[in-house]
């Protein structure tokens, strides 16, 4: 009897022992000496709690490597860090992993001193050898990582050396402008879970959905607990992570943030209302003035950031190879590629309206694709017309354009103008817009139909196999800079969605973009650059190949009860923080 | 209890009257945006001694809880038949506008949406029973009257139909079809559809009726008097069908308007600016409008009444059969 009570209490002991190893290791370690943390400057507040966010979608992966959808960036944006980092708050670059980088006097080579004694949140250090690793990664054409795109230079990558232990050296072949904000959101990878993979060709394959919490590593302030497909993903505290608060202490402050998958817009809004999720992000102006009316009941604080990066646009198809089977398209073209009809277009949309009606007054009419949000590179000199239908018939007029007398517009060779704009029916706001666009072309004689269509279906007509008339789309921007969107000024960009898969330019004005555009990458002296990108504007504001349409406010919400919460116009809006986000 | 039958009649031709001549009785275009008055609520109409009248709305950004105010500076008149361009039944002078349902989210008039959403609807549920009555009958008929082999064949193509999940038909046929129909090509091709579907259900009833007609004494008689099998079917069986066929009709019409408004509700109907009532219903599945805007449910609300007063009317045909029956 005795002997059975003293083997229970030994087990007990043990029991308990090894629930505090794990305990131990869960929480925050201690800064050691010689460890080069960041001190964050943000309030400092409450050590533990849990966080809960909507995500539309589930992730699809969690390798940063290859992820091209949102809710995956969203999940592993908090998982690892980069070596230079873009301050979401004050849009400039800031040292991350790296403790400071110089460029060399020509511009070409950029050495970066990397933090000593940091280690990944499996507890193993970190080195160069992880960033040669990272960037041998993305640069490999056969991973086809997205972010590959932004490391080649004039068709040349970036060479990355390893000086020594704690330093790296990265090379270009030509100077490039703001070369340092490439290195955001390039998450360094640990060698040492990767590199059997990498050697083996399976690198895409590594880090899947199913893959489990401890074959991944990462630098971010947390890591993955638990992934219940269907239900949520919950990271858990990296207990290893390299910034600690004012009081030396280790962030971040949370225990766990949850991601619960609630896949509508409303049904995030009822979550939030309900007290199931601390923060919201992405939501619609109407949205925003319900949750704003009981704010103060519900203890919610909400946020108009004002405008964002974001613009809407309507484009026309100027393809030069459109498919056989939309056989009308070729003769409508030929309108559509006049610059007066595209300026008539531009002039007859209410704008305002738009921002009335769409975003109840929460959003800003736009001239060029460069929202006021950006106030480094806008073109202040190009001036936003107000809406004239007169102005827009005086255009019409000018080109040859004629009427019938029930007032039907007819293009030079004596046919009617009609057009079908497409809009993704999935979005309701950029339907509104299409609608409200078809009643204003009305007022100049133009018939337009509006057909919404399921989003993947409606790019599938845009990118893949040109059969469209018109549609509304919008570009979002995750930096200020003019440089991630060369995709959709130059001639051969993935993006430059009215004239896809050229590679010479069909007008000249088209050919000075393209060229502007390229030449602002290479130069080094942001005023320089500037002068050349407001040319660009003043282009894209004459000749239109997209009639910017307005750019929607960034509306953000939080719990009281949620510290730090230091929302940004930059995406993500409000995570980009995580690590100094506290519960009160 | 004998008034049921005439009464529901009456008033579903009221019904039908007020949208037929929507053009008329709704004050504004079904498109018309008025982009000042977006989700505005209901117009209030005051009531002077000798006339009602209204006042112009304001937005004031929510401080009050339409965010609407009214202006009461001037007032405006409502007219009765009005002639400005178009003749209306009732309005009132610019800038002033009445809109008796509020507004949608463009500040459409729901009123008049209303009634342009629920002609359209209404007809192509009318119109759809129709195509699938003459067929069901014409195909139940034919089964029922030949039996054997032909009777087998039509009930086995039959009993496809019912199977068929129509809506993944639907989404099949559209997915066929053009970018972009218009309106009326939109409203015929429901029309078609939902009808070349929903004949098989009807015709079961229809054949069983006749399985039973055919060997009524007076149809033997008639056969053995040496009358043709068309004269039999047009003569004889045809009336003993139509009973039935009515009865059906004032259960078929709401069922088939149901599927139109499910096919719009899910943006495979009619497109912008067209009203139909799936249309004004698919506002709804925004949660900012079912919680902010309760004139949205206005249009669900009248539906429920005609709705209500075609099951009267099948009830009351029904019954009215039976007596007959016996």
């Amino acid at each position: 009897m005795f002997r059975i009570t003293w083997v229970r209490h030994v087990f007990i002991l043990a029991v308990l022992a090894a629930a505090q190893s794990l305990w131990a290791a869960d929480a925050a370690q201690p800064v050691r000496p010689g460890e080069d943390v960041a001190v964050s400057t943000a309030e400092s507040g409450k050590f533990g709690g849990r966080l809960s966010i909507a995500l539309r979608s589930e992730p699809k992966t969690f390798n940063p490597v290859t992820l091209v959808d949102g809710s995956s960036r969203e999940i592993t944006g908090r998982l690892h860090a980069d070596l230079l980092h873009i301050n979401r708050a004050s849009q400039q670059t800031e040292p991350a992993l790296a403790k400071s980088w110089k460029v060399s006097k020509d511009g070409l080579t950029y050495t970066v001193a990397l933090r000593h004694g940091i280690r990944f949140s499996d507890g193993v250090p970190f080195d160069a050898d992880d960033v040669v690793f990272s960037f041998q990664v993305y640069l490999d054409e056969k991973v086809h990582s997205p972010q590959r795109d932004l490391l080649v230079v004039n068709d040349k990558p970036i060479v990355v050396k390893k000086l020594d232990q704690y330093t790296v050296a990265f090379q270009l072949a030509q100077p490039y402008a703001a070369a340092e904000r490439l290195f955001d959101n390039i998450a360094i990878l640990p060698k040492h879970l990767l590199a059997k993979a990498y050697e083996q060709g399976k690198i895409g394959e590594s880090w899947n959905i199913s893959a489990h919490p401890a074959e991944m590593a990462g630098l971010g302030p947390f890591r993955l607990k638990e992934y219940l497909p269907g239900q949520r993903v919950t990271l858990e505290r990296n207990p290893y992570y390299w910034k600690t608060n004012k009081e030396k202490k280790r962030l971040p402050y949370l225990d766990e943030m949850t991601f619960l998958f609630v896949p509508s817009e409303d049904a995030q809004i009822i979550r939030f209302q309900s007290g199931d999720t601390d923060v919201i992000s992405r939501i619609s102006a109407d949205n925003f003035a319900l949750l704003e009316r009981d704010q103060q009941s519900r203890g919610l604080h909400m946020v108009d950031l004002g405008p964002g990066l974001e613009f809407n646009f309507l484009f026309f198809n100027l393809n030069s190879v459109v498919p056989k089977s939309a056989n009308t398209l070729a003769a409508k073209q030929q309108v559509f590629r006049q610059v007066a009809f595209r300026q008539a277009v531009s002039a007859a949309i209410d704008r305002d309206a738009i921002i009335k009606l769409v975003y109840r007054g929460r959003g800003t009419a736009l001239v060029t694709q460069v929202t006021p949000a950006n106030k480094l590179w806008r073109n202040d000199k190009i001036v936003l017309q107000k809406r004239s239908v007169d102005r827009a018939k005086d255009i019409l007029r000018r080109a040859n354009f004629t009427w019938k007398p029930d007032g039907t517009l007819l293009s030079p060779s004596g046919s009617p103008v009609e057009f079908t704009i497409l809009s993704s029916a999935s979005n309701a706001q950029r339907t509104q817009m299409a609608t409200i666009i078809q009643q204003d072309l009305k007022d100049i004689g133009i018939t337009v139909q509006v057909v919404p269509m399921e989003f993947r279906a409606l790019l599938d007509r845009v990118f893949q196999s040109h059969d469209y008339e018109a549609a509304v789309l919008a570009l979002g921007g995750g930096d200020v800079d003019p440089n991630p969107q060369m995709n959709v000024w130059v001639e051969d960009g993935s993006n430059h969605m009215w004239d896809l898969g050229e590679t010479k330019p069909a007008t000249p004005w088209e050919a000075e973009i393209d060229s502007l555009m390229k030449k602002q990458l290479s130069t080094l002296k942001v005023a320089d650059r500037k002068k050349l990108y407001d040319r660009v504007q003043q282009l894209v504001a004459d000749n239109l190949p997209l009639i910017c349409l307005a750019s929607p406010n960034i509306l953000v919400g939080a719990k009281n009860k949620v510290g730090n919460f230091n929302p940004s116009i930059l995406d993500p809006y409000v995570l980009w923080n995580s690590e100094e986000l506290f519960i009160r | 209890m004998k008034l049921t039958l005439p009464l529901g009649l009456l008033t579903l031709i009221g019904i039908h009257l007020l949208f037929l001549f929507c053009g008329y009785i709704a004050p504004y275009d079904e498109a018309q945006q008025d982009r000042m008055a977006a989700f505005a609520p209901p117009t209030k109409v005051h009531l002077a001694r000798s006339y009602p009248y209204i006042y112009v709305c304001a937005w004031n950004a929510h401080e009050t809880d339409s965010g609407y105010d009214e202006d009461c500076s001037q007032k405006f008149a409502v007219h009765l038949f009005v002639n400005g361009g178009d003749s209306h039944l009732f309005g009132v002078a610019s800038p002033g506008r009445i809109s008796l349902f509020g507004t949608d989210g463009l500040g459409r008039d729901q009123f008049s949406r209303f009634l342009f959403g629920a002609r359209l609807s209404l007809f192509a549920g009318i119109l759809a029973t129709f195509l699938a009555l003459l067929l069901g009958t014409l195909i139940g008929m034919t089964a029922g009257f030949y039996g054997s082999f032909v009777d087998s064949t039509l009930m086995r193509f039959a009993e496809l139909f019912l199977a068929l999940p129509w809506i993944y038909l639907l989404l099949a046929v559209r997915a066929f079809l053009p970018l972009h129909l218009s309106p009326i090509q939109t409203f015929f091709l429901l029309v078609v559809i939902i009808g070349a579907i929903g004949w098989a259900r009807p015709a079961r009833l229809v054949r069983g009726i006749v399985l039973s007609g055919k060997e009524r004494n007076f149809v033997l008689a008639a056969k053995n008097l040496g009358a043709s099998n068309g004269y039999i079917l047009r003569r004889h069986i045809l009336p003993q069908v139509y009973g039935v066929v009515l009865a059906q009709a004032a259960l078929l019409v709401p069922q088939y308007v149901l599927a139109e408004i499910t096919l719009s509700f899910l943006g495979l109907g009619v497109g912008e600016p067209a009203a139909s009532l799936g249309n004004l219903l698919g506002e709804l599945q925004q949660y900012h409008v079912i919680s902010s805007y309760w004139w949205m449910f206005l249009p669900g609300i009248a539906l429920l009444l005609i709705f209500f007063s075609y099951f009267v009317m099948a009830n009351a045909l029904q019954r009215r059969l039976k007596f007959i029956a016996v």
